[in-house]
């Protein structure tokens, strides 16, 4: 394109013609999937930002008016968002944490020399794809239960017989129910890492006289490192939208125990019916996980992009 | 924890060494208590109710299907083929879109390709909250609450960002050689994509497929807060028991034992396409 740019004036702007022409038609296929998610993700965030402006009672005609800041300053001084943010936090934190550990464990024992590795690989990824509202009844009903749980009848020998564990621990249970289907994610993505070594380095570091902690916390460990972090990355940006299971097993009680923010957001805007205020929580909600989003997404894939040029 | 990968080969006993032995009993023990829930899922569904609540738990019974046939024949296959409308709809539909799109972003690629994907990631990862109320307030006045195809529709938006991720990966794979061939013969662009792209790709469709039918077979947000009873899908079916107040726990099991099963089988079948769909084609 250059040479014919080069040779006429005419000619140059049939080459600009051309080359916009081809611009659009690489564009093209872009089109409709770009349409459809600005259309059904951004300019409802647009008016997300709008409504939370506004003061809004869905059950009460005429309730909708201009509220400047008020949605905001509430979210400041209100007790529930602060607890929210807090659980949210303390949830999705034990969440991520428990759960990298038990899956680098796991996946480190899956990569050595064991009996049935692909069965146990199979059943290992079974709590990750049960419904999770299944999952959650399922520990509440027939394992947490007080009266007919197998859980309670196990510990009746150490004295923890009637323990009510979903009431009386409720965070705990809920991090419980959520590390169980988070650990098999994790365990996947760390196993990938560790199948990416290089068998002989280990070996040489034998040779050398390293022990197996050593070769495992100077060599494996920097080797899955990005896997970890990969893992934490997309587990967390899941965790902190988590709902079934709180819905399902302690409905963010008791009291607001275990309420997190998109629960919170729940009980605002469908049962209390406050679009203004909801809206603002989602303006918040957003916030928060776009500082997280895009400071760890962009990392994180520069890391595996890297490395697949290599 | 990797310190049989060194003591492999030097204590044999019986033909195996023994470090093998002992990591294997230490990872199965891991593997039951995992799979246990499950497994305790499984058995349950299979009790008489009396049999599932009873105390101390009951071990050894006769399996019977009676739940199973309850349930089967009472009001949930509603609610499973809603389900199935709504995962099988939107992942066409996320196929459909996202094939295009991720052409564009890895065969012909558009200028800025890396902003594209990162806004179309960023949507993913947008909390429900960012649009949960204005698309409420939309579907509530085109009447199009408790509509399985409206919310199929917002299955696509929560699927199409990994899918078009997840097929660009696979895009990138092919050898450029092959399109500059179909180009230089005068091969259209949807003869492109039907007769080079889609063939070449197919466990990439497979991939997203499965990611597609996990999310949404398994939502459950959307789905409490869109339906109540027409469109209802089978988590919301699942609710039911919170309240209940008999002995419900053999149906209960039965019941999430047929909820899951789509997923799960799907999930054990296209086990290798799992760690890829889930980590949006970065990990392979």
């Amino acid at each position: 394109m250059i040479s014919v740019a080069e040779s006429g004036g005419a000619r140059v702007k049939t080459a600009a013609s051309a080359a916009r022409r081809d611009a659009w038609l690489r564009r093209l296929p872009l089109l409709p999937a770009f349409l459809y998610v600005v259309l059904v993700t951004q300019i409802p965030f647009a008016l997300t930002v709008y409504y939370s402006f506004f003061s809004w009672n869905l059950l009460k005609d005429d309730s909708f008016r201009f509220a400047g800041l008020d949605n905001y300053a509430r979210l400041l001084t209100d007790e529930s968002i602060r607890t929210a943010m807090l659980n949210t936090v303390v949830l999705t934190i034990s969440v991520i944490a428990i759960s990298v550990v038990l899956g680098l464990a796991v996946a480190t024992l899956l990569n050595s020399e064991v009996f049935g590795k692909g069965l146990m690989r199979t059943l290992l990824i079974a709590p990750f794809l049960i419904m999770p509202t299944a999952g959650a009844l399922i520990w509440k009903d027939t394992l947490l239960n007080p009266l007919f749980g197998l859980l309670p009848y196990l510990l009746t020998p150490f004295g923890l017989g009637r323990v009510d564990w979903v009431n009386q621990y409720p965070m705990a249970s809920v991090v419980t129910v959520e590390v169980w289907r988070w650990t098999p994610f994790m365990m996947l993505i760390i196993l990938a890492g560790l199948q990416s070594q290089n068998p002989e380095v280990l070996e040489a570091a034998r040779v050398d006289g390293a022990n197996a902690f050593q070769a495992f916390r100077r060599i494996t460990l920097p080797l899955v490192r990005p896997f970890i972090e990969l893992g934490a990355l997309l587990g967390s940006l899941f965790v902190v939208q988590t709902f079934d299971s709180i819905f399902m097993l302690t409905h963010g009680g008791p009291g607001e125990d275990t309420t997190n923010l998109p629960f919170l957001l729940y009980i605002v805007a469908f049962q209390g019916y406050s679009i203004g205020q909801a809206s603002a929580i989602g303006v918040v909600a957003v916030i928060l996980t776009t500082i997280v989003a895009t400071i760890g997404l962009r990392t994180m894939f520069s890391i595996f992009q890297v490395e697949a040029r290599r | 924890m990797s310190a049989n990968a060194f003591r492999a080969n030097t204590q044999p006993v019986g033909g195996f060494p023994t470090s093998k032995v002992l990591w294997s009993v230490v990872g199965w023990l891991v593997v039951f208590v995992f799979f246990f829930p499950v497994l305790w899922m499984w058995l349950e569904a299979f009790k008489t109710e009396p049999q599932a609540a009873s105390s101390p738990p009951t071990i050894l019974f006769v399996p019977t299907l009676a739940e199973f046939q309850e349930i089967l024949s009472g009001d949930f296959p509603p609610f499973f083929i809603n389900s199935a409308i709504a995962s099988i709809g939107s992942t066409l539909l996320v196929l459909v879109l996202g094939l295009p799109a991720a052409y564009a972003l890895a065969i012909r690629p558009v200028k800025r390709t890396q902003d594209v994907l990162f806004f179309f990631i960023s949507t993913r990862f947008l909390p429900f909250a960012a649009s949960l109320v204005p698309l409420y307030l939309l579907a509530r006045d085109l009447h199009l609450l408790d509509n399985i195809f409206a919310l199929a529709l917002i299955y696509t938006t929560i699927n199409l960002p990994l899918g078009v991720w997840l097929l660009r990966s696979f895009l990138l794979e092919i050898p450029h050689d092959l399109f500059e061939a179909a180009r230089v013969d005068g091969a259209s662009f949807a003869t492109e994509i039907l007769r080079i792209v889609v063939p070449l790709i197919a466990p990439g469709i497979a991939a997203t497929s499965l990611i597609c039918l996990i999310f949404s077979w398994n939502e459950f947000f959307y789905a409490v807060n869109f339906t109540s009873s027409t469109a209802a899908t089978t988590p919301i079916f699942l609710v039911g028991f919170i309240s209940g107040r008999d002995l419900f726990y053999a149906k209960l099991a039965a019941a999430a034992t047929l909820a899951s099963l789509p997923v799960l089988m799907a999930g054990w079948i296209a086990q290798k396409q799992l760690i890829r769909g889930l980590t949006m084609g970065a990990v392979k």
